[in-house]
């Protein structure tokens, strides 16, 4: 019998001799309390209320506040499949313990410690991925601090974004486009791009690394017993990233500890997801035949994927056929347009607005055209109040009605156009070689137009899947949509409805779409639950290269003075290469110096399916090829003289991770040499 | 018949002493010594009473105690009382000496989290430019058209901070009834409040209930008096 019960029976037994005498209606528990303390500084004039749970009957039971901030890490020998969506303007970071290894599988988004100002950490689901150059003198000392970091090297997410709404000279944004943007050493520090010199820059190479180190240290922080350099790491890519883009952000993770990194195509993350959320369902919604076209704008960039679902052995199987070029617009483009749209309205009234109203603007834009979308008010007041603390005093107003957000983001981005339409390209005027390349058209349907019928003949390879004659497009049976633009049903509808209309032109039955799907967080799910498909639990999408790469050489041909030699394109790497596989190019020989650094030419094709590894194109439309970064390759020194000349060939492999590798090796003896990507301009 | 024949003439004195009158003497001496010793014993007894009125009580337990059979419960129960005693005299002591409740230690709100929250309010929603500004130099126009952006601010930072909940699942307006043992804190009856629970009576207002809090941690030495840095522009 345990002390505390000796007590109670005692009380038990004393309390009747109490209610003899009439001292107080005090109840049992708290003779317990009194007999157990047995001193004299016995606090029995506060009864508390907490045990009356069980005495409601008619309430909510509503949960007591919790407090947040202690959780047990539980982590110990657990595995974790982890995706990474490292975003253009947002990272999310979605997880499931694998460690049972049964067939369930269930996960959550984590939630990412951050700055949201100056000695303020918050957890929230997205780490926007930007960066913010602070100046020394700018924030007080000691407010750069994180729960795992007293010094952090790099000022990110919320508060980098917050700073920099203010101060846009020492942000740094979108460094994943120009990861991808042919023309810059993406490892030497030129972000921000158009910053004073004052101002310390940062390569787009390190940003990718800072994001994803924060990332890795708030993992680190919650499960300090499982890091991430532990658990299957899957981090999302742009289906239109080139090799050399690819290369970068594995090279950043690996550079962090996170060499077990695999990439995934962003489209086809989102198809994951889908399957996962239908749970077995998508069997009954895709059926052999198909061709699913994932159509992903998020907030900088726009991604196409073709994705064929076919049938073998009684199993259906999916295959990704193409990818649409790299387009940058996106989610933050539209806001942009409604606010100059306001601002142009403005400025008719003989209004000027400064920068910092026009971003205003541009936030409340974004407001009031998810209201628009979501309910059926058919006009939503703007108002930017002053900057100083009186907010009355010139405050800036103005409207956004349904008529503008209809013809500025309906009609702008998504016009209804035939599906011969084209984007439009004009040539830049003046200064456009320090930026990125934003597309020039808005229109998303007329981009979707060409890739649609660049794409024509991606699915030839497939019985099951027959264009009609005359077909001038390839022709989707299934839409899926990923990105929190299409949140608004106005914007999916319009985009069924243009692409609908074409198919209806060609006599080809309507799309589907395909319902479901999580548009702000699909993407780092679907990579999570692609760590668990990799382990044998669940459909594959298959697909390797999304494009066929050649190396440019020079053709050979008698020198005509002022005009380049000819260049001939030499597939080494073909359309679809699989991963794990590699191929080399055994005839044809190349003449390299020892020590010296040799460049090639490198190009991409999306569209030529049928070129084997050592084909020579001499002729080749402007659309099927598009040139990439050079490549180069500098033979060391190792066992050879320097000058000597080693005869070579090329060759290619995609490795475990997706990346595809760019390798010569001699035709004498077994060494080899990588030939590298990212070429210093 | 004469009563004066009756009559005791109380002057006469014995004239003769005989044996009679020896014994008759000699009882009387001793019912007196009898009467005084019986008088000392019964004071010398209250005197002592009164130095041990406890001793009475034990005994009459004792012989409670005496009838039970068993030796090791005869121990038991004899310490129990004892105790018993000594506990219900501390209780009544306490009653008699502290008539009023003993006094509550209020604790103290952290100004912290409430400058926290100010911050938050301000930095998203700019609510303390708006409730500062001297309103009645503006028309009902202009409050109107600002008071639009306050409140979405305001109502964002509230939403993302806290989780609320209704303390009523029942629509205003709507009867019902109260239980007995209702939780006094979360519902307060007004009114006619007369007879015991159940009570039934119409929702005035749902309640709320703030079910989980959000608040961003702050880094050590962080001033949280500071709800609105000062901004200038270079």
């Amino acid at each position: 019998m345990s002390f505390f019960e000796q007590m109670k029976k005692k009380a038990a037994e004393t309390s009747p001799k109490k209610d003899s005498k009439k001292t107080e209606d005090v109840n049992e528990s708290e003779v317990v309390e009194d007999v157990e303390s047995n001193d004299e500084n016995v606090d029995e004039s506060t009864p508390e209320h907490e045990n009356t749970e069980s005495h409601e009957m008619t309430f909510d039971a509503v949960e007591p506040v919790q407090n947040t901030s202690s959780e047990i890490d539980t982590s110990e020998g657990k595995h974790f499949s982890v995706g990474i969506d490292l975003g253009t303007t947002h990272c999310v970071l979605s997880y499931a313990d694998v460690t049972a290894g049964d067939d369930e599988f269930s996960q959550q988004v984590m939630g990412i410690s951050q700055l949201t100002s100056p000695s303020v950490v918050e957890e929230k689901l997205q780490l926007p991925s930007f960066l913010y150059q602070a100046h020394d003198a700018e924030l007080p000392a000691g407010s750069i601090v994180l729960p795992w970091n007293s010094e952090p090297n790099y000022i990110v997410g919320e508060i980098a974004r917050s700073l920099g709404s203010k101060t846009p000279i020492r942000l740094v944004s979108s460094a994943k486009s120009w990861l991808c943007h042919a023309g810059v050493d993406c490892k030497s520090a030129i972000l921000p791009a158009e910053a004073p010199d004052d101002v310390q820059r940062v390569s787009p190479f390190d940003a990718t690394k800072a994001y994803l180190e924060h990332m890795k240290d708030a993992w680190l922080h919650l499960y300090p017993n499982a890091p991430l350099s532990e658990q299957d790491l899957v981090i999302t890519v742009p289906a239109s990233f080139d090799p050399a883009a690819r290369e970068l952000t594995v090279e950043a993770a690996r550079s962090i500890g996170l060499g077990q990194a695999i990439l995934l195509e962003e489209p086809q993350a989102a198809l994951y997801s889908w399957i996962e959320q239908t749970q077995g369902e998508w069997r009954k919604q895709a059926k052999t035949g198909d061709v699913i076209l994932v159509i992903d704008v998020g907030g900088g960039t726009t991604d196409l994927s073709l994705i064929a679902v076919t049938e073998n052995d009684g199993v259906l199987d999916l295959t990704r056929v193409a990818v649409g070029d790299h387009i940058l617009l996106g989610g933050d483009n539209m806001d942009l347009a409604l606010a100059y749209t306001v601002k142009a309205k403005l400025e008719k009234d003989g209004k000027r607005l400064e920068p910092w109203q026009v971003q205003a603007l541009t936030h409340g834009c974004r407001e009031a055209k998810e209201k628009i979308f979501s309910s059926d008010v058919d006009s939503v007041p703007l108002v930017v109040p002053n900057r100083g603390s009186s907010l009355i005093d010139g405050t800036l107003r103005s409207e956004l009605t349904r008529d503008e957000v209809n013809s500025v983001l309906i009609d702008g981005f998504l016009p209804k156009v035939e599906v011969s339409n084209r984007p439009v390209s004009r040539p830049r005027a003046g200064l456009q070689t320090k930026g990125l390349p934003y597309a020039q058209d808005a229109g998303i349907t007329r981009h979707l137009a060409a890739f649609l019928a660049k794409q024509q003949n991606a699915a030839d390879e497939f019985d099951s899947i027959n264009l009609p004659e005359g077909a001038t497009f390839l022709h989707p049976t299934a839409v899926l949509f990923n990105g929190g633009v299409f949140k608004a049903q106005a914007l999916s509808n319009r985009l069924m409805e243009v692409l609908n209309s074409w198919l209806t032109t060609e006599n080809a039955p309507e799309a589907r779409l395909l319902a479901g799907a999580d548009l702000d967080l699909a993407v780092a799910r679907g990579a999570a639950y692609y760590g668990f498909v990799r382990k044998g639990k669940g459909v594959r999408i298959k697909g390797g290269t999304a494009a066929a790469y050649y190396v440019g050489v020079e053709s050979a041909m008698p020198a005509v003075p002022g005009m380049p030699p000819e260049i001939q394109a030499l597939c080494i790497a073909p359309f679809g290469m699989e991963e794990g596989t590699q191929v080399e190019l055994a005839d044809d020989e190349f003449g390299l110096v020892v020590g010296e650094q040799v460049r090639f030419r490198f190009f991409a094709s999306t569209t030529r399916r049928e070129d084997v590894v050592g084909t020579r194109l001499d002729y080749w439309q402007d659309d099927e090829l598009s040139e990439l970064n050079e490549i180069e390759v500098t033979l060391d020194q190792e066992n050879r003289r320097a000058g000597e000349v080693v005869s070579v060939h090329l060759g290619s492999a995609v490795t475990e991770v997706g990346t595809l590798e760019l390798q010569a090796f001699s035709n004498k003896d077994d060494g080899r040499w990588k030939i590298e990507f990212d070429v210093r301009n | 018949m004469d009563i004066t024949a009756y009559t005791i003439d109380l002057t006469l004195k014995p004239t003769t002493f005989d044996a009679w009158h020896v014994c008759l003497a000699g009882t009387a001496a001793i019912l007196a010594a009898a009467l005084i010793i019986t008088l000392l014993s019964m004071v010398i007894c209250l005197a002592r009473r009164k130095n041990n009125h406890e001793e009475p009580t034990v005994k009459i337990v004792e012989k409670v105690v005496q009838s039970e059979p068993v030796v090791q419960i005869v121990e038991k129960i004899v310490e129990v009382p004892v105790e018993r005693i000594v506990e219900v005299e501390k209780i009544v002591e306490k009653i008699v000496q502290t008539p009023a409740p003993a006094p509550v230690v209020l604790k103290e709100a952290s100004a912290d989290a409430a400058l926290q929250l100010l911050y938050l309010l301000q930095n998203d929603a700019r609510f303390i430019d708006f409730i500062k500004e001297d309103m009645s130099a503006h028309s009902d126009e202009d409050v109107g058209m600002v008071a639009r952006v306050i409140h979405e601010g305001c109502n964002k930072v509230l939403d993302e901070h806290f989780s609320f909940a209704h303390i009523c699942k029942e629509n205003e307006g709507d009867r019902i009834t109260l239980l007995d043992g209702y939780d006094a804190a979360k519902v307060r009856v007004t009114g006619n409040i007369v007879g015991n629970p159940p009570f039934t009576g119409t929702i005035i207002h749902k309640g709320w209930q703030i079910t989980d809090v959000r608040l961003p941690s702050t880094v050590q030495g962080y001033n949280a008096s500071i709800i609105a840095p000062a901004e200038v522009e270079l």
